[in-house]
């Protein structure tokens, strides 16, 4: 390995001892509460595409946490925040053009 | 390749890293980064199914969404211990690390039998892909054998997706176990084989996908043979990317396959 890469290993290693490990019992914690809230909806008895938005929400918000706090991402610089993130929640999204496809084969043979 | 002979006591200049920070770590985004797109297709799989059919089954029980959620617990709990082993490489305590270390694998472990009782149980009752073999003695009247026959997206997408899942928590556990003990993890890699392959029934799907804890010992002997080195704390923070993306996939099949097909009685 090169000396540019050992010292930039080193200084990620340096940040990482000056952060607290308080935060991440608190996400943990969060996490847990929030996975008991998406269990408590499941058994109510309510609209699929209500539920679905309720639960995919929640699932958007523990994903962030884990990216933002057990990934680090929180800390790195924005370059890669922004270039990493950004590129996959397009792809993502992409890949939404095929619903509109479901929606039509539930209206099938109604005309 | 000529080598490029610098003078002593010259302060090297580089070029500035583009995402501030060591390539090994951009390298598993960008492998995450991808990985991604494949639960995301998956994902996408399944909901298009849901959507697209009216008659959807919602099979779980009380039981199987009580199993996922202690799985998910698990899962959690192994982010957080994966967390602070990285913390302990950082600061240079070996051992410590070696301990967080071998808590995530064992949340790991416990998440992978906890799905692996629950495929079997579900496979006992009928639900079941048509290339998985015949078990015998099965109550063709099972809510389960309906289910598939009904709708075989149901089985297709949930075998699909949560295996998937399932294999990639299995390949996460021996990246660990090599982090953790290096050499020493290939014997209990190859035991942990032939239990997995001896202890199940010959028409249950494990008793052919134990075979990757053997390909998985096989890669890996291979790869600590050839590149043998002592694993330091970039490759822990590496590895414990590649652990907390698996927790995160979860987070999203947890909701979207069982919550979503949750039993109302």
């Amino acid at each position: 390995m090169d000396a540019f890469q050992q010292a930039i290993e080193e200084r990620v290693a340096e940040q990482h001892r000056h952060h607290s490990v308080t935060p991440f019992f608190w996400v943990w914690g969060t996490l847990l509460v929030l996975t008991a809230i998406e269990v408590y909806l499941g058994y109510q008895n309510m609209e699929p595409k209500r539920m679905l938005t309720m639960l995919m929400g929640l699932s958007f918000v523990k994903a962030t946490l884990i990216i933002g706090y057990f990934m680090h991402m929180k800390y790195e610089v924005s370059r890669m925040k922004w270039l990493t993130m950004c590129s996959l929640v397009f792809c993502l999204v992409m890949m939404m053009v095929f619903f509109p496809d479901a929606f039509r084969i539930l209206s099938l043979g109604e005309r | 390749m000529a080598e490029a002979a610098l003078p002593h006591n010259v302060a090297a200049i580089y070029e500035p890293s583009l995402f501030g920070t060591y390539s090994k770590k951009v390298g598993m985004w960008l492998f995450l980064l991808s990985d991604s797109l494949t639960f995301g297709a998956l994902l996408y799989a399944y909901s298009y199914g849901r959507i697209s059919t009216p008659n959807w089954p919602t099979p779980f029980h009380s039981g199987s969404i009580v199993n996922a959620t202690i799985m998910t617990a698990f899962l959690l709990t192994s982010s957080l211990t994966m967390v602070l082993a990285v913390s302990a490489a950082a600061r240079g305590n070996e051992k410590t690390r070696r301990l967080w270390l071998l808590a995530t694998m064992a949340c790991g472990a416990g998440f992978i039998v906890l799905h692996a009782r629950e495929w079997s149980t579900l496979i006992a009752e009928g639900l079941r892909l048509p290339i998985f073999p015949a078990v015998p003695h099965q109550d063709i009247a099972s809510e389960f054998v309906n289910v598939s026959k009904a709708v075989p997206q149901f089985a297709a997408t949930f075998f699909g997706l949560t295996g998937m899942h399932m294999l990639h928590v299995t390949l996460g556990v021996v990246y660990l176990g090599v982090i953790a003990l290096r050499r020493k993890f290939i014997p209990i890699l190859l035991v942990l084989w032939l239990v997995a392959w001896l202890a199940t029934p010959a028409y249950s799907p494990f008793h052919y996908g134990a075979h990757v804890l053997l390909i998985a010992a096989l890669v890996c002997s291979l790869i600590l043979w050839l590149k043998p080195k002592i694993y330091d704390a970039a490759d822990v923070e590496v590895a414990g990317l590649y652990w907390h993306f698996v927790d995160l996939v979860w987070m999203f099949i947890f909701p979207l396959v069982y919550l979503m097909s949750t039993k109302i009685i």
